[in-house]
């Protein structure tokens, strides 16, 4: 069967076509784009069709976009760029830790942060929101799909009410998860700022973007010789962009067939985890919930222990708690859900791209069949 | 003429009749950590190494590397000179001039050569009155001075300011082979080093309980043995696979009892592999009472699976001390990584921490013993870590 690679959220493999743009930059397209002579305009040029080609993607034009060094630095850069110490900030107690980490580090620089709660559909409490808004409220920064759940936030609705209350409070989104995976307009949406990152759609990793609404008065993070208009220093990542460019693209390409397609492998694999006892799956297939995350406990079994069983079959996935990652972290997000214990510390994310098939998912289930009836032998 | 002067432990030079096979083993030792084109050079209670053709940031790392090999006390970086008091003297002066901002020095002598007309106390005192002479604004202290300068007057006259502590022992492999039970936590890696410190060849076994631990336990693992070849040039590591054994005790023994006979049988497959290595012992990280698993009544129950020693070099040593030594050699960070103990479903609720003999081989017997040993030995895979990375000779 091959790898079964349903850890997509986490990160996508390129496209063939991505590697070949990169492999082409920085064989042929290598000078510095600041460079004054012809070679240079050539990496200008190769830039300038990336920044196209992602304002695209979320219904933007190019003199919007800063390219950065991925969603991390669009979130740091988004919200440090505009607050000072004293103003208030609005976000969510599910965001991503680039978010999460930022809030608890401006706290301790003299900001004040309401962290808004979410429903048990991780969908963020609108009149808790609505309390919070206050005079020196300067930012609301709250994720468009959620990265665990695939909660989809009624930003709309949210923007409305923030500007209702406070015309002057800017409204940043980590679209990380969201961008390609649902249409995007940022114009209607009315956001102010909207971070992205091409590794999430089949793009080279170490590339992300920051869409910027005009008259922001943003201060960057980089300091240097002033690319990405002054907002973002330092010689652009040409082969890095400009596969983010082609991944944007790409994505773009019949993104409703995609959507489709994704959703009916999500509803598949629903479908059929019914055959297995005490599963809950945490994300259903519904408007609330983005089709490419399925987020399923199965009770009596460590998430992290069955993510290690899959792998001897080449199923590949994630799990939200579990000292698998980096460092020994507690999982937020699935408690703000009101999640029991018992609940998250079983939880495994299966996470798609349109490049997942139906049969993956059937040969999954009959490995999580043999799997589970393993390590279920052990009540404990 | 610039040369290592290398010490090493009196217990090697104080040896009868073997010394010269302990010196000889050092040297091997020594040249594999710098490269077997080295020439050492063997004097009595000495060992040099010319360095004439080296730039400093190799003589530096030449060092480093030396002071990782057991059996040596210390390193000096020295100058050669000529026998000639005046000449020593003046090398001396030379050395200090280096170091402007040093105000207080005394002189060390060691008279190698009986030879030599005079005596250490004279040689320090002369070589002091040169120094005086020649370095302006520098005292003598001869309690609390800010450099010492080293002479030793031997095949020649060496003369070095700073010395760079080694790890002492006994050459590494002079003392015959033990199979380490290498865990992935602070103690076991500890143990390691300190038996393979006294002269003893190491040969390392992880239990892994896939899916129950990662990965990157295993990974883990071998970083703390690849930590441990930086001392012992190379390291042997036999990745075992435990998890039938642990789900066999688990479905058929007592739950009080998981533990010791986890213990039980992870000594008789370290014993196994120990006759298979040619090995005449077991070393652990255990220390009196840490845990449930690690009391004298569990020590003793497990001991008996095996008719060889078991070293315990941690037994008697608190947890603060052993880490304090884990930082040292560098295991620390590593040990600390969280991947291991991910998984509670081995740790009984209430373990027993008082197990008896006849209770625990009486609850054995619904296991396939023999079995479960065999397979787990023979489907290990083995690792060689050492200076060329990691080598996979055996896969699971």
């Amino acid at each position: 069967m091959g790898i079964i690679y349903f850890d997509n959220s986490a990160t996508t493999k390129p496209h063939r076509e991505v590697i070949d743009e990169v492999a082409e930059c920085m064989e042929n397209h290598f000078a510095n784009p600041s460079s004054a002579h012809r070679l240079g305009l050539d990496a200008e040029k190769k830039v300038k069709v990336a920044r196209e080609r992602v304002a695209r993607l979320i219904g933007s034009s190019p003199e919007h976009i800063i390219f950065t060094s991925g969603g991390s630095e669009a979130n740091n850069t988004a919200i440090r760029g505009v607050v000072s110490p004293g103003d208030h900030i609005i976000t969510s107690k599910i965001e991503h830790p680039s978010v999460m980490k930022t809030m608890q580090f401006l706290e301790k620089e003299g900001c004040e942060v309401s962290y808004i709660g979410v429903d048990s559909r991780g969908i963020i409490n609108m009149e808790e929101l609505k309390g919070a808004i206050k005079e020196n409220t300067k930012l609301v920064s709250i994720m468009h799909v959620n990265n665990e759940t695939g909660t989809i936030q009624p930003i709309y609705d949210i923007v409305k009410a923030v500007k209702e209350k406070n015309k002057r409070a800017k409204i940043h989104t980590d679209c990380v998860q969201s961008a390609g995976k649902i249409k995007i307009d940022v114009e209607k949406l009315g956001i102010d700022m909207a971070s992205l990152s091409a590794h999430k759609i089949h793009g080279p990793k170490g590339v992300g973007a920051l869409y910027i609404r005009e008259n922001q008065a943003l201060r960057p993070l980089i300091y240097g010789g002033g690319q990405e208009m002054d907002l973002r220093s330092g010689t652009e990542n040409v082969p890095g962009i400009s596969g983010f460019g082609l991944a944007a693209k790409m994505i773009s390409d019949d993104m409703e067939g995609k959507i489709k397609h994704v959703n009916e492998v999500k509803s598949h694999f629903i479908d059929r985890i019914s055959e297995i006892d005490g599963a809950v799956v945490n994300s259903p297939a519904d408007d609330f919930h983005l089709g490419n995350i399925l987020n399923i406990s199965f009770l009596g079994v460590k998430g992290e222990v069955l993510l290690h069983a899959l792998e001897d079959y080449d199923i590949f996935v994630s799990t939200g708690s579990a000292c698998s990652a980096r460092r020994a972290h507690k999982n937020y997000v699935l408690p703000a859900i009101g999640l029991k214990p018992c609940y998250v510390e079983s939880a495994v994310r299966f996470s798609f791209s349109y490049l997942n098939t139906i049969d993956e998912v059937d040969y999954t289930i009959e490995k999580l069949k043999t799997i589970l009836s393993f390590l279920r032998r052990i009540k404990k | 003429m610039k040369r290592l002067l290398i010490k090493y432990s009196s217990e090697i030079s104080l040896k009868g009749l073997n010394r010269g096979s302990f010196e000889n083993l050092l040297i091997h030792n020594i040249k594999k950590a710098i490269g077997n084109s080295a020439n050492v050079i063997k004097d009595y209670g000495r060992m040099y190494i010319d360095i004439d053709g080296d730039s400093d940031d190799e003589v530096s790392e030449m060092v480093k590397k030396i002071c990782k090999v057991f059996g040596v006390l210390s390193v000096g970086v020295a100058d050669v000179v000529e026998k000639d008091i005046i000449k020593i003297g003046e090398c001396a002066s030379a050395q200090l001039k280096c170091m402007p901002d040093v105000k207080t020095f005394k002189v060390v002598t060691k008279r190698g050569d009986k030879k030599f007309p005079l005596n250490s106390m004279q040689i320090s005192s002369k070589v002091g009155a040169i120094v005086l002479d020649n370095v302006p604004s520098i005292k003598v202290d001869i309690h609390n001075p800010e450099l010492i300068i080293n002479v030793e007057v031997r095949d020649n006259a060496y003369v070095y300011l700073k010395e760079y502590k080694a790890q002492a022992g006994m050459p590494y492999r002079s003392a015959g082979k033990g199979i380490l039970l290498l865990s992935g936590g602070i103690d076991s890696p500890v143990a390691g080093y300190m038996m393979a410190k006294r002269g003893l060849e190491i040969v390392a076994v992880y239990y892994h309980s896939h899916p129950y631990t990662s990965e990157r336990a295993k990974q883990k693992v071998i970083d703390l043995a690849s930590k441990l070849s930086e001392y012992t040039g190379s390291i042997k590591l036999y990745v075992v696979p435990f998890t039938k054994i642990q789900m066999d005790i688990i479905e058929k023994c007592r739950e009080d009892e998981l533990t010791i006979i986890m213990r039980r049988f992870m000594m008789a497959i370290a014993g196994r592999i120990a006759k298979k290595e040619g090995a005449l012992s077991l070393v652990t990280g255990e220390s009196l009472g840490q845990v449930a698993s690690q009391t004298l009544e569990s020590m003793y129950v497990t001991d008996k699976v095996v008719d060889m020693p078991v070293f315990r070099p941690l037994v008697g040593m608190d947890k603060i001390e052993i880490m304090d030594i884990s930082r040292r050699i560098g295991t620390y960070d590593i040990s600390i990584l969280p991947y291991e103990d991910c998984c509670t479903i081995f740790v009984p609720k209430h373990p027993k921490t008082k197990p008896r003999l006849s209770d625990v081989e009486s609850s054995e017997k619904a296991l396939d013993k023999e079995n479960l040993i065999n397979d787990a030995v023979e489907n290990s895979e083995i690792i060689k870590l050492g200076e060329n990375g990691e080598q996979i000779i055996s896969k699971m």
